[in-house]
């Protein structure tokens, strides 16, 4: 990296990378426009989409009225005219108001009608986690889109991703889910001044290791981060993967890793059942034969809003460990860190959205 | 509202619009039994006037949203006969290279939006074309064209508080024909009072309730000039009916949903029937015979084409 590239690095966070992305884009593109409930706001979606609308006026970043159906198909037909919408969602629950108009029409317009048309937009959703957010604020859908030809769906979790991927997300030709997570929201990172792109398709190597591959989607990469750091101090060599974007999903680098190490262990931001977690350890195995493979992810339940049952709904640093300790030295007998390591982040988001 | 003397000019358009589209899905019906159309059709016979009186009088870079029952405005509008029929066929000339069938006609050329089959699904979709219209501000509208089932969807509702607040220029048109598939209006709505309902979102409503081409035509030609004058978003609930089944080329009266007597009103007051009668017998012949003559070469364009690669199953699932 040459000196001139370092100093147009600064320590951002995950909000202001997104919040940066989005800006750089509307000025470098007068098509691309922001929508959604509350994006005006003093609020900005937790600063995400605040300064923009003194920036740029109401007619490129828009209130809407409570109708996440029509305006999802509003960004579509946009969308199909030129335009470059980005449609805010508070809660990725909400995504479920919008799925006619992204599974029937944005996934399938290019297809379906034969390449006449392209629909360039972006879904913004986030998930959320602890202070309550309960049953209806914490799901983890993206399987769902990840299972409809014609979506891409990306989950970056950290700020330099996320803003490179933002931009990514915004000039893509294709309708981009993309996922973040409430408790990403006060991590930083390194991240360039000027814009750029990472490029959809390609997992990253977050921490190198040579005894069990283990997959962290979404906000349960910090978590496996944490389990590496707690396998270490008994001697495992973790090695935790990034998958970036979910679709496409770099199923190659994941099981080049996993082929190395024999084992790999997918922990999802999400249920288990038909999730990315299944997806990941079904297309690994196609091409690797492993001595041990496992899924993490939300309880078989819905998500409780008192802390103490919402604890045993999450995976977190202690229990991957404990996981992928199991299938590193199956013959030993299970084992506990001594510690419960908390995150920074979860300490850091005190709610109430 | 009616006509007495229409414009030579414009008789002649409107008569060769209707005439095109009831003799191309008479073809289509005559066709369907040999099963080389493999598509589930939704013939709009005895519907054409809604698609025609309105069209006419957009212009040619406007924009045109319909549904699966779509042959209709897409002809109307000036969507490609050829490309149609060879996408009924499934034929790799067709206007989507045979992967959208009937139910998802589109001619981007001909400002033909793509149409959908699942009901409701467009009305959002053409009111999003319009709002990137009003801010390239060049004068154009987005005409959506759409059922009385798709007023029951929610979608509906949103669009039209949408439409409204942001003053889209849009043309909201209903086909009243009274079924979705086989129930009737008195089974799915509460009060038959549409245009009542869309007025409160501050939308002017009109309506036409004879199916009458001209009447249709002269107001959609009102509409049009208010909303490019600014006037925000119009509606039309054209009342109308669909001679033949719901899907397939034949009737359906013996059926116990409805009977051959309320076609009987249709058929007496068919648009196609008496526009024929005010034009002279040589200049609607002509107009006959230029038709067949393109219904023909449109029918041996889709028998002659080429099946797809098969390389294009893969094709356009994403865009470059």
């Amino acid at each position: 990296m040459s000196t001139q590239t370092d100093l147009n690095v600064r320590i951002l966070s995950y909000v202001d990378a997104l919040n940066e992305a989005v800006e750089q884009e509307m000025e470098l593109d007068e098509n691309v426009f922001v929508i959604g409930l509350n994006v005006d706001d003093h609020k900005g979606i937790q600063g995400t989409t605040q300064g923009l609308l003194e920036k740029f006026g109401s007619e490129r970043v828009m209130d809407t009225p409570l109708s996440e159906d029509a305006i999802t198909g509003i960004c579509i037909g946009s969308a199909m005219a030129g335009m470059r919408p980005i449609h805010v969602h508070i809660r990725m629950d909400f995504l479920l108001l919008c799925m006619n108009q992204l599974i029937n029409m944005a996934a399938k317009a290019h297809y379906m009608y034969g390449g006449q048309t392209k629909v360039p937009m972006v879904a913004r959703s986030i998930i959320g986690k602890s202070w309550g957010q309960g049953a209806q604020h914490s799901q983890g859908l993206h399987s769902m889109f990840m299972h409809v030809p014609g979506l891409k769906v990306v989950a970056p979790t950290n700020a330099y991703d996320a803003k490179g991927c933002m931009m990514a997300a915004i000039r893509d030709n294709n309708p981009v889910i993309f996922v973040e997570h409430r408790l990403l929201y006060s991590t930083d990172a390194p991240v360039p001044v000027d814009p750029y792109i990472v490029d959809f398709g390609n997992a990253r190597v977050v921490g190198e290791g040579s005894d069990i591959t283990l997959v962290g989607i979404s906000y349960m990469l910090i978590e496996c981060l944490a389990a590496r750091d707690l396998l270490s101090e008994v001697g495992i060599s973790a090695e935790v993967i990034d998958p970036v974007s979910l679709m496409p999903l770099d199923i190659d680098s994941i099981a080049s890793s996993a082929k190395r190490t024999g084992k790999l262990l997918v922990v999802d931001n999400a249920w288990t059942t038909a999730g990315a977690g299944a997806e990941i350890v079904a297309a690994v195995c196609e091409q690797a034969s492993l001595s041990s493979v496992g899924r993490m992810g939300y309880a078989s339940t819905t998500c409780p809003t008192t802390p103490t049952l919402e604890k045993l709904f999450y995976p977190n640093a202690a229990s991957i460990a404990t996981r992928a300790f199991s299938m590193v030295r199956p013959k030993e007998k299970q084992w506990k860190p001594d510690v419960e390591p908390i995150l920074p982040h979860e300490v850091a988001f005190r709610g109430p959205f | 509202m009616s006509v007495k003397c229409p414009d030579p000019e414009m008789l002649a358009r409107v008569y060769y619009s209707l005439r095109l589209i009831r003799r191309t899905e008479e073809e289509i019906a005559r066709i369907y039994p040999s099963d080389k159309i493999k598509s589930p059709v939704h013939l709009s016979i005895g519907q054409e006037s809604v698609s025609v009186g309105v069209c006419d009088v957009l212009e040619k870079n406007d924009i045109m949203s319909a549904t699966y029952r779509g042959h209709a405005a897409y002809l109307a509008k000036g969507g490609n006969l050829n490309q149609m029929f060879a996408e009924l066929y499934g034929k790799g000339t067709g206007g989507a290279g045979g992967k959208a069938g009937s139910m998802h006609l589109i001619d981007m050329k001909a400002g033909v939006l793509g149409m959908s089959a699942v009901v409701g699904t467009t009305i959002p979709v053409a009111a999003g074309y319009a709002l990137a219209l009003k801010r390239e501000n060049l004068g154009r509208v987005t005409v959506c064209f759409f059922g009385d089932g798709a007023t029951e969807e929610g979608v509906f509702s949103e669009t039209l508080n949408f439409a409204s607040l942001h003053n889209l220029p849009i043309l909201f048109v209903c086909e009243n024909n009274g079924f979705a598939i086989h129930s009737p209006l008195s089974n799915r709505w509460a009060k038959e009072a549409l245009c009542e309902r869309v007025s409160t979102y501050s939308i002017s409503t009109h309506e036409i309730s004879d199916g009458d081409v001209f009447a249709i035509r002269q107001t959609a030609k009102a509409a049009l000039n208010a909303i490019r004058s600014g006037e925000g978003p119009q509606f039309m609930e054209c009342k109308t009916y669909r001679w033949r089944e719901h899907v397939g080329p034949g009737e359906d009266y013996d059926e116990d949903y409805r009977s051959r007597d309320e076609l009987t009103f249709w058929q007496k007051n068919d648009p196609l029937t008496t526009t024929a009668k005010m034009l002279t017998d040589l200049k609607r012949q002509a107009i006959d015979i230029d038709i067949e003559k393109k219904i023909a070469e449109a029918v041996k364009f889709a028998e002659d084409s080429p099946w797809p690669d098969s390389k294009e199953l893969f094709s356009h699932v994403y865009a470059d």
